[in-house]
């Protein structure tokens, strides 16, 4: 049923099931666009790296713009101590930013939408910054649930509330992008709903407002993938440069 | 006739709101664990293929693709600003040259001068010396003139006398005592007439 929001995050099944051992690791339409969306960054980076001209091209423009774009996000809030994670928060930043602008596309699936593919990387993010922290700073890592200047009265509770808000990165990373996606899409989803329903004559104004969202969902398809990578980069710096 | 559609068309939607919202019942497809294995195997396939050919392919590709770039930019830089110091350095050298030159020129147009100078001195003097020579020989020839003015005067006045004498007497003069008084007049004299 084209009108149910929810149908659209559905995974299926596509061809034959696979299965290894007690798990289940078909190919599905999930995997496709996780694909799809990965071939899409390396040709065009790929292309965009091929030549190097002094003029460059348009696809070598946007390639080195986004280069110059990430390098500086990641200077600019982690540092110059950041430069070894550049290339993994770039392939960060361009895999979510190309699996939310590829569920832009009608008919299309977002990847970025289950709760499972925000969280595995939010706490891939996480487990690997606590790895980089407390191999930087040993157990001098901890002094970051201290935050100095702060009374002896107050500071057992600010150290619970630093530790649950620092266990707290994976979930509010991973539900912040997946909520995200998930709302705009169902919202837009059921926009579209209201247009069929409504006809020719009702249905100009859930239109206008889809066209609108529409607009809006490419913007905070692009903002989600820079708040995911900038929140990487601070946590990061956390990890480098423990300031507490 | 339209605001009668209109309104029919608003009343029956109302029966098919029920199924724009039939999701509601099933849920979100996204707690249903069913397909979560796969799409974390297909998730750390992807990108980790990404991660591992963005990394070791592609980005250093681009960021020496920066830098050359960079770096031509720069070494055009300072090319230009070479070659700026050069013509400002061969300007100095230009202006050096015009500035040496003309004191050059001053220094010449000097030595010229002094030289003119000179040589119109020089022949200044000859022509002074000449034109005093030219006096000295004029005045000498005056002298000489006036030496001998007065034998000649003494003598016509000799002759003239003894030739008066003898019409005004009839009679012969000596012309030497006549000679012997002139002679006597003109010493007593010569001062007088001949500015001596």
């Amino acid at each position: 049923m084209a009108a149910n929001p929810m149908t659209q995050f559905e995974v299926y099944r596509i061809g034959p099931e696979i299965k290894v051992g007690a798990f289940d690791i078909s190919f599905t339409n999930a995997s496709l666009f996780m694909i799809i969306s990965s071939l899409a960054i390396l040709i065009i980076f790929n292309l965009g790296s091929k030549k190097s001209s002094m003029l460059p091209n348009k696809l070598q423009l946007l390639a080195e713009l986004s280069y110059s774009f990430v390098s500086k996000m990641i200077s600019d809030t982690a540092g110059s101590k950041a430069k070894p994670y550049f290339s993994f928060i770039f392939s960060l930043f361009m895999f979510v930013l190309f699996c939310n602008m590829f569920g832009m596309i009608p008919y299309t699936f977002t990847v970025t939408s289950h709760i499972i593919v925000t969280f595995m990387l939010a706490s891939f993010i996480f487990i690997g910054v606590t790895i980089i922290g407390f191999i930087k700073h040993g157990f001098g890592y901890l002094k970051l649930f201290v935050p100095s200047g702060v009374p002896v009265v107050l500071l057992p509770l600010i150290v619970v509330i630093e530790i649950i808000s620092y266990l707290s990165r994976p979930i509010s990373l991973s539900v912040r992008l997946f909520a995200n996606m998930m709302a705009g899409h169902t919202m837009m989803k059921v926009f579209g709903g209201f247009v069929i329903s409504l006809g020719i004559v009702g249905g100009w104004l859930p239109l206008s407002f889809s066209v609108a969202l529409t607009g809006l969902e490419i913007l905070v398809a692009f903002l989600q993938a820079y708040v995911f990578a900038i929140l990487t980069c601070i946590y990061l710096n956390d990890a480098l440069n423990l300031h507490h | 006739m339209i605001k009668k559609i209109f309104f029919q068309l608003i009343f029956f939607n109302l029966f098919f709101i029920k199924e724009v919202f039939a999701a509601e019942s099933g849920g979100m497809p996204q707690l249903n664990p069913e397909f979560w294995i796969s799409q974390i195997f297909w998730l750390i396939l992807t990108f980790g293929i990404l991660y591992i050919v963005l990394s070791k392919i592609i980005l250093p590709k681009i960021s020496t693709n920066l830098e050359s770039r960079k770096s031509q930019i720069q070494e055009n830089i300072e090319a230009a600003e070479k070659q700026r110091e050069n013509s400002e350095s061969k300007l100095k050298e230009y202006n050096d040259i015009i500035l040496k030159s003309k004191l050059k020129a001053k220094d010449i147009f000097k030595d010229t001068r002094e030289k003119v100078l000179k040589d119109i001195n020089k022949k200044n003097e000859t022509l002074d010396k000449q034109i005093d020579e030219e006096i000295k020989k004029a005045e000498q020839e005056i002298q000489l003139l006036k030496k001998s003015a007065p034998d000649k005067i003494n003598k016509i006045a000799i002759e003239t006398s003894s030739e008066l004498i003898k019409k005004l007497i009839g009679t012969e003069v000596n012309n030497s005592s006549i000679s012997a008084i002139v002679d006597d007049l003109s010493k007593k004299n010569g001062d007088k007439y001949y500015g001596n």
